[in-house]
């Protein structure tokens, strides 16, 4: 398969936008083209475990590269491997489900999709890029229309939260860039200093190179996955966000961050990723920890859900940071697991404030009585999140702790029970939102005529829940997607750690 | 007089034939109506730029005086170019004022002085080219016959001008004394960094950090923009600072070769205090031109991180920068241009709630903020990450890291200019603006050059075939 298909697709849909007239004509583009690439990347897994059946065992498959700037050895180079395309196939969830839940975007509705879909495009080329400069050009378009979309269509301290959002991001982006250079003046490739993800993989760089930018890397694509102290930008961003756009932050931006943390700063310089592993656990722990009992003191239903995912995401750069197969494979999980959860949560908060117009959870109760479809997403959004068996959530925390515990330090012992420690702490707030605002008696008798969710809302939902359901119930399919994917790098990163 | 002559001086005898044609279409009729005018102007304009492609060779002429290569018509042209896309902006603002021939005679002395000034092959022969472009400059700074802010521009543009010409005349002199020529390509070999040859060198640096207006030479440089007419503003911001910058690269490249490690600290110095301070006072402009003039302050900063490179990536960096900055400068401006000749609003707030009333020029506008701010897909984001790596060729981190955290602190205040134009909401917004086909279509070809030149790669690796490192 054309891998460049998935830039192709989301491209012309945006471009296909701009022609359009009126929010009916815009949505419709809009909805084919998730569409489309929801079917292209399901063709590709179907494509990618042919390849695989058949034997074939190279790391990354359907490469695709051109010359792009010669003179400075800058490369279009695309391929995937099973992390990628476990992550494009969480985007083309997430966009889809957004899209079908801004169906009734009303003001400029044009721009909105067209933002809508450029921020998909930008994560679409990050997943997929073998090429440093390439991978950075996306993640950096993947930025900027989170701001407008904040900024424009959010709702509270929206100017404040697309600033802070944007300026921090970008910050992130900034460090990965000097991180980027560091890498790329110091590699030499066949004579030449190169971007190439996999001819630097191949290649020893020094390690006291690497140890002066792994840091540099791993925090710059940890301020998008929620890395703690940098992730103050979360629950301001996410709660002023759109419902689409909450759903595209949760479930794709923070992601970028993950799979960066992992596929370029871990995969590119192991002895600093060993190096550094012990502080990545300390931040990441304290990320869970402090983001759970944060979680706590929260009242408004985006909040809740804002704070919980930087405890969510801090599982991630956990299961990163412990350098296991299984810990990495549960990071993975953990990504599209967390990714597909929060977009559901965020689906299911907004179909609520739409209605209520609050997001207080004491001002709603008995929710369940008035919309029960809602009602039941976002409950089975809350197990999900809690970890409750049979779904998701579940799968991706448990691999990570099993992965976790293969570390005999007393460090990486005591973040693993602490860590663990944490989901009791998540099971309190997430029973007691749903408790206050989903069960008893009504508070508001003006609810009561409210309607329950449309037919687009039901299949947003529907699409995210089956998400969640399968691979919580078959978590095999996924595990055995990126198991070959995950070994590749954890061997790498063995290989070269064996002179220690 | 051979056709070696013509062929080598074709930007120069081209613009200077324009110039005469407009002398005499002053001088023969008095009927020509201004709009006809501008139209000509602009045609000649067009068929100069698309001339400046064809035709081009190496070689020196006047004993070394005058030199030319595939380089430097590159960089004519860019400057054909620029000058192309500011008339075409100007025409809101020149259809109703009654001097536009002596406006564009103006202009294109400046233009001619800039190309000798170029091609100069000699100190001597610079200095004669920059005078070219500064003194009608400072007279073209004065447009706006009856406002008060506008002669006061030119009289702050002319006296710091000739403050920094002073100094460059200083440092001039004071090379001749120490090495015996002013001659380009002999220059070097009497180069042996001794005080004498610092100190003229560090004169000569000053003069052209004025030019550029670096910090801390750049305080006339917000009041001269605010002063002076929208168009001659991006004239001086783009086309005279590019030019400016041309020069100073090849000269430090080819001249001051043997102080390279002189000039590298001296350069990150001045880059880190350029970026810094840009930054910090283009936070606190309202004023739009004050607040690009700030902008392109940091700009500058950016550029010498690239030239402190010293590598052939730098100065391709550099002039594939440059070419950037034009589009992207020259659309912002082409805005404010616009909007200030029709409406006489020039603050940030007038902007509030712009995207209501002028999605186009919004649009316009935002899409230009963004590649200066360098975010992709636009060309801003090539051109810097570019400039910033020939810069990390030299392998001084901290100060790249102290680049790229500048560039965030650039973003806000871009970003605050987006968050007027989109977010903020106002009572009296700018009215909707009927658009003269002219501007609009320079501000069509600076967005189509904003999105496409980043990934047109050829541009780019041709200029970096022209290029030459240290």
């Amino acid at each position: 398969m054309n891998l460049s298909l998935l830039i192709l697709i989301p491209l012309l849909t945006a471009i296909a936008i701009l022609f359009c007239k009126g929010l009916k004509q815009v949505r419709v583009v809009a909805l084919l083209g998730a569409v489309i690439q929801l079917f292209a990347a399901f063709f590709l897994l179907y494509a990618y475990s042919n390849e695989r059946a058949a034997g074939n065992t190279s790391q990354m498959l359907f490469q695709d590269a051109y010359i792009w700037f010669k003179a400075l050895k800058i490369d279009y180079h695309v391929g995937v491997d099973g992390i990628s395309i476990a992550m494009i196939l969480l985007t083309s969830f997430v966009v889809l489900a957004g899209i079908l839940v801004s169906w009734r975007q009303e003001r400029m509705s044009k721009e909105f999709f067209f933002l809508l879909i450029l921020l998909s495009l930008g994560a679409y080329g990050f997943f997929i890029s073998l090429d440093l400069f390439m991978l950075f050009f996306f993640l950096e378009i993947a930025v900027i229309p989170k701001f407008l979309l904040i900024g424009i269509w959010g709702s509270g301290k929206k100017e404040y939260s697309a600033m802070k959002l944007a300026l921090m991001l970008m910050g992130g982006s900034a460090l990965v860039f000097v991180g980027l250079l560091g890498l790329y003046f110091n590699s030499t490739f066949g004579g030449t200093t190169t971007f190439d993800l996999l001819q630097i993989a191949q290649m020893h760089i020094p390690v006291e190179v690497q140890k002066i930018f792994f840091p540099f890397i791993f925090i710059g694509f940890g301020i998008f996955g929620a890395l703690f102290p940098f992730h103050t930008w979360v629950p301001d961003g996410h709660s002023s966000a759109p419902t689409a756009a909450s759903m595209f932050l949760a479930g794709i931006s923070m992601k970028l961050g993950g799979y960066g943390c992992l596929r370029v700063a871990t995969y590119l310089m192991p002895e600093a990723a060993h190096y550094y592993s012990p502080v990545i656990i300390v931040l990441a722990t304290i990320a869970i920890i402090y983001g759970a009992f944060a979680t706590m003191m929260q009242k408004d239903l985006k909040y809740i859900n804002a704070y919980s995912s930087v405890s969510h995401c801090g599982f991630v750069l956990l299961g990163i940071g412990m350098l296991t197969q299984t810990s990495i494979n549960g990071a993975v999980m953990q990504m599209v697991s967390h990714g597909l959860m929060t977009a559901l949560f965020f689906a299911a908060i907004g179909m609520i404030y739409d209605r209520t117009h609050t997001r207080m959870t004491v001002q709603l109760g008995g929710l369940l009585k008035i919309m029960p479809f809602i009602s039941t997403v976002f409950v089975l959004a809350g197990l999900c999140s809690l970890g409750l068996p049979g779904l998701s959530g579940f799968v991706a925390e448990a691999t990570v702790f099993m992965g976790s515990w293969q570390n005999a330090d007393t460090l990486y012992r005591v973040a693993t029970i602490l860590s663990c420690a944490s989901i009791v702490v998540t099971a309190v707030y997430i029973l007691r939102a749903v408790g206050q605002a989903i069960m008893g008696p009504v508070n508001n008798t003006q609810y009561l005529s409210l309607p329950d969710a449309a037919w687009n809302e039901k299949i947003a939902a529907t699409i995210l829940v089956i998400g969640i359901v399968v691979i919580g119930i078959a978590p095999f399919l996924l595990s055995d997607l990126i198991t070959p994917s995950t070994q590749t790098i954890i061997e790498h990163t063995f290989n070269n750690i064996s002179f220690k | 007089m051979n056709t070696d002559f013509f062929i080598l001086m074709k930007f120069e005898l081209l613009v200077a034939v324009i110039i005469f044609v407009l002398i005499f279409i002053k001088l023969a009729s008095n009927e020509w109506s201004t709009k006809a005018v501008l139209n000509v102007v602009n045609i000649l304009l067009l068929t100069n730029f698309i001339a400046g492609f064809f035709l081009n060779h190496d070689g020196t002429l006047f004993g070394n005086m005058f030199s030319t290569t595939k380089l430097v018509e590159l960089q004519k042209n860019i400057l054909n170019l620029g000058t192309l896309i500011i008339s075409a902006q100007a025409y809101t603002w020149l259809k109703n004022h009654k001097h536009v021939l002596e406006f564009y005679i103006l202009l294109l002395s400046t233009l001619l002085g800039m190309f000798f000034m170029i091609s100069s092959g000699n100190l001597l022969m610079f200095y004669l080219g920059l005078e070219l472009s500064t003194i009608p400059l400072a007279a073209i700074c004065n447009f706006d016959l009856e406002k008060r802010k506008s002669s006061e521009a030119a009289m702050k543009l002319i006296i710091s001008s000739a403050f920094s010409s002073g100094l460059l005349l200083f440092g001039i002199s004071l090379l001749y004394g120490a090495t015996g020529t002013l001659n380009f390509s002999e220059l070097p070999q009497h180069l042996n960094g001794n005080a004498l040859q610092l100190f003229a060198f560090i004169l000569l640096l000053a003069g052209f950090a004025f030019k550029i207006s670096v910090v801390p030479f750049h305080l006339w440089t917000a009041d001269v923009y605010e002063g002076s007419p929208v168009s001659v503003t991006s004239y001086l911001s783009v086309i005279s600072k590019a030019a400016f910058l041309f020069v100073f690269v090849s000269v430090l490249y080819n001249v001051f070769k043997p102080l390279a490690n002189t000039w590298f600290n001296m350069l990150m110095l001045l880059s880190i205090l350029t970026m810094v301070v840009g930054n910090l006072f283009a936070i606190r402009q309202n004023n739009l031109k004050r607040f690009l003039a700030f902008s392109s302050i940091t700009q500058m900063g950016f550029i010498l991180v690239g030239i402190s490179g010293s590598s052939q990536m730098g100065i391709a960096s550099v002039i594939y920068f440059l070419l950037i900055y034009f589009f992207s400068n020259l659309g912002a401006f082409g805005v404010i241009a616009f909007v200030s000749a029709s409406t006489g609003k020039e603050t940030m707030d007038d902007y509030k709630g712009l995207y209501k009333t002028n999605p186009f020029l919004s649009w316009v506008l935002t899409i230009s903020l963004f590649s200066l701010a360098g975010i992709p897909p636009t060309a801003g984001f090539f051109g810097k990450f570019f400039l910033i790596m020939a810069g990390a060729g030299k392998g001084n981190y901290v100060f790249i890291t102290i680049a790229a955290l500048n560039m965030i602190i650039s973003l806000y205040y871009y970003l605050k200019v987006v968050k007027a134009i989109f977010m903020d909401a106002n009572e009296q917004p700018i009215e909707k603006l009927p658009i003269n086909t002219l501007p609009k279509l320079a501000m069509i070809v600076c967005i189509t050059g904003i999105v496409s030149i980043g990934f047109i790669h050829p541009i780019y690796d041709y200029i970096y075939s022209l290029s030459f490192g240290l």
